[in-house]
């Protein structure tokens, strides 16, 4: 794995200075726009790792575990879920078709986001109302966004996947600030029963639920990324269940948690049908990410997240540039 | 709310947490013997899967894959493990269309099957 992403970002990579200076956001972005010139300029010589010719399947199988370990243990150990890696390192380092890779990445989220969930489910975050008004719109999305899989050329879903890789990397230093808790009910949140409580230290919390219309919309565009680019899409579902209907920050996380497993496995389904689950991929990937995920659910608090973001934040960053060189030369 | 009810609630919750750990360990423990005995058979071999091809019945549905385990295929064994895992979330529906029945919830069971129909449409007829 001589051209590895990871190995391309040394330790006075500008974007982790930019990261760890925790400057406010809109400096930041400024900064970004430099980072951005300097690796599109250097993806043009990062090329695929080509393998020698006595490379086989089970070498490839236990590379593709060990990475999908890391990008499993990165997942967890920063909250920012690690299914978003596994694609661009199937393509851009194993060279696995990104057809493939996107069927190979749904499945290990199922099991990500299952084994997450069995910890989170008890602890009484999850506001299962909203999780299952919410999944009506992330598997319509999803079913719709399998179909449209097999029409899209490999080539757009590169250049989207960039694109999205690049909003992960923004999204990952904006300061997460606790929003107030709303009290009053709107019309939605009445009709649905959408209301609920909290575990805090002071005892449970009340919690409204504000603009579930608007949640549902963005859920539908989750869900639609997610089967087109084998993802979770957690940061959309985040946003609009903390920014737009105004949940509290874990509540949004661990429901979040719950609709990503349902999203995916809808798509999973299509993908099976579609003949894009290959068994000698899967079982890598599948394996590595959740043995990864469970060893850093073991791990958290005693690692460094902040260092881990920057971290993840710099890996996101150069795949993104490198999806979308691929896609823009239809090089993938 | 009262007590009896958040307790059955409680109750529920801890059922599905532990439904959701046993699908997930189940479908690793088949996935993973599926995955040896194909490294067994066709580990040697040059990878192929940079070039997208398809897949054959026996990989691809359901009936296919069960008849591929009969026959003892281990590609069959890794799939079965697979649909395990893709069966864990929506037994989790499933299992939260009985909370929401037991409830008298109708909204939610309406809103559950709904989810729970375009989940199995999914898997079982795959063209969405």
């Amino acid at each position: 794995v001589s051209a590895s992403a990871v190995a391309a970002i040394p330790r006075h990579n500008p974007v982790v200075s930019v990261t760890a200076a925790s400057v406010e956001t809109l400096q930041a972005l400024g900064e970004l726009r430099a980072i951005a010139e300097n690796a599109v300029a250097s993806a043009g010589l990062a090329r695929l790792a080509t393998f020698p010719a006595a490379m086989t399947t089970t070498t490839l199988a236990l590379i593709v575990a060990g990475g999908s370990f890391g990008a499993g243990l990165l997942g967890a150990l920063t909250g920012l879920g690690g299914g978003i890696i596994i694609v661009p390192m199937l393509t851009l380092l194993f060279g696995v078709d990104l057809r493939y890779a996107i069927g190979a990445s749904l499945v290990s989220i199922i099991a990500t986001s299952s084994g997450a969930a069995a910890a989170y489910v008890r602890e009484g975050f999850t506001n299962v109302r909203v999780g299952i008004v919410l999944e009506v719109g992330t598997t319509i999305g999803a079913l719709i966004g399998a179909a449209l899989s097999g029409i899209i050329p490999p080539s757009a879903l590169a250049v989207l996947f960039g694109i999205v890789l690049l909003f992960t990397a923004v999204r990952s230093f904006q300061p997460r600030a606790d929003h107030e808790l709303l009290h009053t009910p709107d019309i939605w949140s009445e009709r649905l029963r959408l209301d609920s409580t909290f575990p805090t230290p002071q005892g449970m919390q009340p919690y409204s639920v504000r603009r579930a219309p608007a949640g549902f919309a963005l859920m539908f565009i989750a869900g639609i990324l997610s089967a087109l680019l084998g993802i979770g899409s957690g940061i959309i579902k985040v946003l609009a269940m903390d920014q737009v209907m105004r949940l509290p920050f874990k509540v949004s996380t661990t429901t979040s948690n719950f609709m990503i497993g349902v999203t995916a496995a809808a798509s999973a389904g299509v993908y099976l049908h579609q003949g894009k689950i290959v068994p000698s991929i899967a079982f890598p990937v599948t394996l590595g990410v959740l043995g990864g995920a469970l060893l850093g659910a073991r791990l958290l608090g005693t690692a460094n997240p902040k260092r881990l973001r920057q971290l993840f934040t710099a890996v996101v960053l150069v795949m993104a540039f490198q999806m979308l060189y691929r896609g823009l030369t239809r090089t993938i | 709310m009262s007590a009896p009810e958040r307790l059955s609630e409680h109750q529920v919750e801890q059922l599905i947490g532990r439904l959701l750990q046993i699908g997930v360990l189940l479908a690793g423990a088949v996935t993973l013997i599926g995955g040896l005995l194909l490294l067994r058979e066709q580990g040697s071999a040059p990878p192929a899967f940079s070039v997208f091809h398809g897949q054959p019945g026996n990989l691809t549905s359901l009936i296919g894959i069960l008849k591929g385990v009969r026959e003892g295929r281990s590609d069959s064994i890794v799939q079965l493990g697979i649909v395990l895992l893709i069966a864990t979330p929506i037994a989790r529906v499933a299992f939260t269309l009985v909370a929401f029945a037991i409830q008298r919830d109708r909204t939610y069971v309406f809103i559950t099957l709904l989810v729970l129909a375009l989940l199995l449409y999914g898997l079982l007829f795959g063209k969405a």
